[in-house]
């Protein structure tokens, strides 16, 4: 596949031109390579078969044989009389189990150690699909891909499935038999030689029993190590406050945010109550015309930061600089202001503190994971100055065991190992021969243990140098508990039994501890009854109900700032043109932990939409300066070691940092991580250093003339905007500022349409054909052949608020796990042929050096006219009399017509037999409510069809109405900022109509009278006038 | 010499011509015969298993159960007015009774098997939809459709068979006309239950009463399909 070669000085005169007035998708489009054109005209490219990477190429032929096997052997099969179906009852029903209904359990999910609350739907006895707990601080109803997508981690058909004893396969007594032998020989001198490594912890029973261990074995030393590590938090706190504490942001009370370098509503641990409260502050109505202001500086794009009102892209290391100016100008004691701050940032900064000011207490200043503990200091130092202790920030007990510097232990552990003083290491989950710091060299001082036992999911990387690995439970497999980001308990009850006869973490460390064998439910049982004492069981009960231990949430307290933190410097900034390097988790993969994941493997990063990949984030601007295309095979050289990557120039990007995605290049641990036993993408690890964990300079970056095939669906599936006169074209994406609206909130609406002359006249001839009626009661201006079709009953219809829509692909990966959509895989999506029923399009507005970014969820529209419903020739797409298109698949022949004439590209097409219809496990998954559709035959959003006919058939058993809020779609559900709202938009009271009745509500491209029943809230930003940025 | 060679060239006699033209309409009779036979065929009952005795591994009698001993339907399927399934018993349903009566019958053998073992019974379906259409038992029931007009009088049958094709055409016929077949609520489970001569001006009234949409929202594809 030969790219065009894109000159980024081109693309900046066209920018600077007339072009620039207009909203971009990506470089190529503003580049108007030929490929992109084509891209825009045909659905599918022609020439994209080409791929070089030869893996792929070979399990795609593989995969193509298998399914014409099996297309064969079905034919084979066919049989005038159908095959004899068993009905197979139970032999005992379950209590309260009715088959053929779900049932729901609360339980809790342990992310970064800190619990997240969900509700898990259950078909008897499988588990099919995640949501959040609305009755969960943390989560309140919603979810993130990681929660939506550990369903699948669980019926991974890689996971290990037994106990292996150098690589052979053993069993739990001769386990536990070897690990005795060596407790009692290690008993002697207090578990000296003995280390427990595990992740952070949360869950109270294991600590106890960690606790447990300790006094048995005194001498024994636990570490906790994370790669994605909180250390700076904590030392941050320390530094300010003389001990650890744990930070809790109230967003909904703040009126001006600033985040420095943080992306709170991914990386935080209450992360998705953040995203909710922080939309809060943003909702845009006729009864509330008022909004929150945010300013982020950061070094490389986010999604937190696509809410900014002010972004300002900076390295990492400029952070401490704007601290200590905002510090400074606030009134912070003690800090000066540092020296050299560009024009641009002192502006950033003078807004910036203007509006905390202003605040009076409603506002809040956070910064994130990577920032050195004195940048931590200085935001604690700047919170308490502007007063919003206590009303937007609190400060509570730490929630996890031990709270320490993760990394000091860890290098701790590793010269111990080296020196011989380990005799047994056990490690409870984590995968530390991955994603240990490359200095440590984590992998040698393993090989030094006598006695290693890893406890994991996957026969990965630690367990291949470990001598025992233990197979462990899925977290939907066992019985646990874990605390929330506030300190909230909830218990973690198993929702099927472990697939693979594995045993929880707490049966293990019973059989540490010498204990007769107990399940893992009397374990964490018997501890909260000891806790609890006489109200035990009714605090268990409504633990279990309500999936919240019941008054479990910490307590502020009241904290005081200690002496001069202020006088330690932070490491000189780097030169002007010094590159530096910065370490991010995957937005996908995450720390490498779903690796192994089909959808998350898939999922589109956020602005880049890469997929089956990472990369190198380059600025545009070093693009052009080293001459670097988008594949552009690089060497990273960084401290004596280097690693080739692909590059990705990213609009946006801080101009002399370059991030590199944390979470791939993994060994072989599974068909997805590495097909063909080939590592995909690069381990970034593998020059992550302990005294730098997250960015320094000193990074140089060579090409190497070589390409690698990266794969984006950013230009897959974009609408095309260019068939339309100039005079009708209207935005994808209507914007304005908040000020534009007050004086026109109905900016986004269409302007009054002028006909032209021919039109007129055919309109004067056939009135009968002008639509008499359209949405909104309105007198439509358009003339249409298509029948207004009546809708006595409901009307279902959705809107999408854009101004609090982050794009954090929530909803992407909810819908592919309710509505049964497969993985496609890297070939398949390089052909155009991903199957997502939603996408996330994100569209650029400005220049390429910090573009304001749109995020727009992109569904079908479920149009009252509807252009694919005319051209299927075989009836297979129909409206139906409560507004939806429905989809039938059955019917369907495959003529891709529908998909064709669909000016939004929401529909999907089954080329091959996507849907691995012969791993068993995967088979437990799906929906039992949803088809699962096979090769051949087109399929797209349904609205969660099968939910609405749920609703219907309770309420007509019922004999009742559906009410509002009856029915919530699989992406409504997920979605953390309440974006999405879906309803009976006949109901004027329900709060879809209501939000279809205000001002800012439009419909895309309805210059071509679709009539789209899904509708979108315009996208309104709140600029501080001072800056004087506005475009 | 000229004609003669000209008389061996014809070597259809002129009735070839007739000939030809019948055996065109007949070839394309056949093939329209032949159409309409395998369409018959397929649409045949026999075809789709009407009227065949579906054997169980248990020789169970709905005849025994509901007609002499006068069980309700929903001793077993319970779960009929609430599921989309009509759930076969589980063996502790049938164990309630049959733990006390008949306790040796060699018939019930696979029962107390199951039950002591913990292994499931598996029966053999009898209505048997394509996976593609979501039936609800529970919203039928709701409407006012009998069990009889699907099932037929599974009362009188000691090894149950089909009465009706189950295919689509069939369900449209009662979706398009429900005042055909809806019934008072109280005669839902009376699976000797027949239509009263005025039945469709009691359907239009049962339709009203138990607010059952007509066939425009009825006949819609995402009703069963999605």
């Amino acid at each position: 596949m030969s790219k065009e070669i894109i000159k980024l000085q081109d693309v900046r005169a066209r920018l600077a031109g007339d072009r620039g007035k207009r909203q971009w998708r990506s470089i190529e489009e503003l580049a108007e390579t030929a490929e992109f054109d084509e891209l825009v005209r045909r659905e599918f490219p022609s020439q994209a078969g080409e791929l070089r990477d030869p893996v792929t190429r070979r399990s795609f032929l593989k995969m193509m044989g298998a399914s014409l096997a099996l297309a064969g052997l079905t034919g084979c099969e066919y049989n005038v009389a159908q095959p004899q179906e068993k009905i197979v009852p139970y032999v005992r029903l379950p209590e309260g189990l009715i088959p053929g209904k779900p049932l729901f359990f609360a339980t809790a999910m342990p992310f970064q150690g800190y619990g997240l609350g969900l509700v898990v739907e259950q078909h008897e006895g499988r588990p099919t699909k995640i949501e959040g707990n609305p009755d969960h601080p943390a989560t309140m109803g919603a979810s993130n891909v990681w929660m939506q997508a550990s369903i699948l981690t669980m019926y991974d058909p890689d996971r290990s499935k037994s106990i292996s004893y150098n690589k052979q396969e053993s069993t739990w007594e001769n386990f536990t038999g070897a690990l005795t032998q060596s407790l009692n020989q290690l008993r002697g001198n207090g578990g000296a030689g003995m280390r427990l490594l595990t992740e952070t912890i949360t869950s109270p029973t294991l600590i106890a029993q960690i606790q447990q261990l300790q006094q048995a074995f005194p001498q024994m030393q636990w570490v906790q190590y994370d790669p994605i590590s909180r250390d700076n938090v904590r030392a941050g706190a320390q530094l300010a406050f003389g001990n650890i504490v744990n930070t809790i942001y109230d967003f909904s009370q703040a009126r001006t945010i600033v985040s420095l370098d943080s992306d709170f509503m991914v990386t935080e641990p209450g992360h998705l109550r953040y995203a909710r409260q922080f939309a809060q502050t943003r909702l845009v109505r006729k009864s509330n015309p008022a909004m929150s202001r945010f300013y982020v500086a950061e070094s490389t794009p986010t999604i937190t930061s696509t809410q900014a009102d002010h972004r300002l892209p900076v390295s990492s290391s400029r952070i401490d600089a704007l601290a200590r100016a905002i510090a400074a100008q606030v009134g912070v004691g003690g800090v000066t202001a540092g020296e050299g701050l560009s024009d641009a940032e002192n502006r950033w900064v003078t807004a910036v503190v203007q509006d905390l000011k202003a605040s009076g207490g409603a506002s809040i200043v956070i910064t994130g994971e990577q920032q050195p503990p004195v940048v931590h200091a200085l935001v604690h130092a700047i919170n308490q100055q502007l007063g919003n202790v206590g009303k937007t920030v609190q400060y509570t007990n730490p929630i996890e065991a031990n709270p320490g510097i993760q990394f000091d232990g860890l290098r701790q552990l590793v010269t111990d190992m080296n020196s011989g003083a380990v005799q047994l290491l056990l490690m409870l989950e984590g995968n530390p021969v991955y994603n240990a710091p490359a200095d440590l060299n984590f992998t040698a001082a393993l090989k030094k243990v006598p006695l290693s036992i890893h406890y994991g999911l996957f026969n990965d990387e630690t367990s291949a140098n470990s001598t025992w690995h233990v197979n462990a439970s899925h977290y939907l497999e066992m019985w646990s508990d874990v605390r929330a980001f506030d300190g909230t308990a909830s218990v973690i009850q198993p929702l099927i039994a472990p697939l693979y006869g594995s045993r929880s973490p707490h049966e293990l460390l019973d059989a540490l501890l010498g204990q007769p064998p107990r399940s893992g439910y009397d374990v964490v049982r018997g501890y909260w009854q000891g806790q609890l004492g006489t109200t035990f069981e009714q605090a268990w009960e409504s633990a279990l109900r309500n999936g919240v231990l019941p008054n479990t949430a910490q307590q502020p307290q009241q904290v005081s700032l200690q002496g001069n933190f202020a006088a330690q410097q932070a490491a000189a900034p780097a030169a002007n043109d010094a590159l530096e390097i910065a370490f991010r988790p995957d937005p996908s993969v995450w720390d490498g932990s779903y690796a192994n994941n089909g959808w998350m493997q898939e999922l589109p990063n956020p602005f880049t939409k890469l997929t089956w990949d990472n990369a190198a984030y380059v600025s545009p601007k070093r693009a052009q300066d080293l001459s670097l295309q988008e594949g552009d095979v690089v060497t990273l050289n960084y401290k004596g070691q280097s690693i080739e990557a692909p590059v990705i120039p990213l609009p946006g990007q801080a101009d002399n940092t370059v991030t590199v995605h944390l979470g791939y290049g993994r060994q072989n641990i599974g068909v997805i991580s590495a097909p063909d036993g080939v590592q995909i993408g690069f381990n970034a690890y593998q020059f992550r250093t302990s005294d730098a964990p997250w960015f320094n300079t000193g990074l140089q970056v060579q090409k190497t003339g070589r390409r690698h095939d990266l794969v984006t669906t950013r230009n897959n599936y974009v609408i095309d905007q260019q068939v339309y006169s100039a005079a009708e074209r209207r935005e994808i994406v209507r914007v304005a500022t908040l000020d534009e609206y007050q004086k026109n909130p109905t900016f986004a609406q269409p302007e009054p349409h002028r006909l032209t002359e021919e039109q007129v006249e055919s309109t004067e001839h056939n009135t009968n054909m002008v639509d008499p009626v359209p949405q909104g009661g309105k007198e439509s201006p358009y003339v249409s052949l298509l029948p207004n079709y009546p809708y006595p009953g409901y009307a279902w219809g959705m809107t999408i608020d854009l101004n609090t829509c982050i794009g954090c692909n929530a909803c992407v990966t909810a819908c592919q796990a309710e509505n049964n959509i497969p993985v496609v895989g890297k070939q398949q999506v390089a052909l155009g042929r991903e199957m997502f029923w939603i996408r996330i399009d994100q569209y650029y507005h400005g220049d390429l050096e910090n573009p304001k970014v749109y995020n727009q969820p992109m569904l079908c529209q479920h149009c009252e006219h509807a252009p694919c419903e005319l051209v299927c020739p075989v009836a297979a797409t129909v409206h139906d009399a409560e507004g939806l298109n429905a989809m039938v698949y059955n019917r369907c022949v495959g003529t891709k017509y529908c998909s064709n004439n669909c000016p939004y590209k929401v529909r999907r097409f089954n080329f091959l037999q996507y849907q691995d219809e012969a791993t068993q496990s995967l088979k437990l998954q799906r929906n039992p409510n949803v088809t699962v559709r096979s090769r051949g035959v087109m399929e797209k959003c349904t609205y969660c069809v099968q939910r609405i006919a749920a609703a219907r058939q309770d309420a007509e058993r019922l004999g009742q109405e559906i009410q509002d809020g009856g029915i919530i779609t699989a992406c409504q559900q997920a979605c953390p900022t309440n974006a999405i709202v879906f309803g009976n938009i006949n109901d004027k009271g329900s709060q879809v109509a209501q939000l279809k009745a205000e001002p800012t509500n439009y419909g895309v491209l309805t210059e071509l009278n679709t009539q789209p029943r899904t509708t979108y809230l315009a996208r309104v930003w709140n600029p501080n006038p001072a800056v004087g940025e506005t475009e | 010499m000229a004609v003669e060679t000209r008389r061996t060239a014809q070597v259809f006699p002129r009735s070839a011509n007739t000939l030809i033209w019948i055996s065109i309409l007949a070839s394309a009779l056949l093939f329209a015969l032949g159409i309409g036979a395998l369409y018959y065929f397929t649409q045949s009952g026999w075809a789709r298993g009407v009227g065949q005795d579906i054997t169980q591994p248990v020789p169970y009698s709905h005849q025994l159960h509901v007609s002499g001993l006068k069980i309700d339907c929903r001793y077993c399927h319970n779960y009929v007015e609430q599921s989309h399934f009509a759930n076969v018993p589980a063996t502790e349903t049938c164990m309630s009774c049959h733990s006390v009566i008949r306790t040796n019958s060699p018939n019930l053998a696979l029962v107390r098997e199951s039950w002591v073992q913990d292994v499931p019974i598996e029966w053999n379906r009898v209505h048997d939809l394509p996976d593609f259409v979501y039936f609800n038992h529970s919203s039928h029931i709701a409407k006012g459709v009998g069990c009889s007009t699907c099932h037929g009088n599974i009362a009188e049958m000691p090894v149950v068979h089909k009465v009706a094709t189950l295919q689509m055409g069939w369900c449209l016929d009662c979706h398009r006309n429900p005042e055909k077949y809806v019934r008072p609520k109280e005669e839902i489970y009376n699976t000797d239950w027949r239509p009263p001569p005025d039945q469709i001006a009691q359907g239009l009234q049962l339709m009203k009463e138990y607010r059952i949409r007509g066939s425009y929202q009825l006949t819609n594809c995402s009703i069963c399909h999605r």
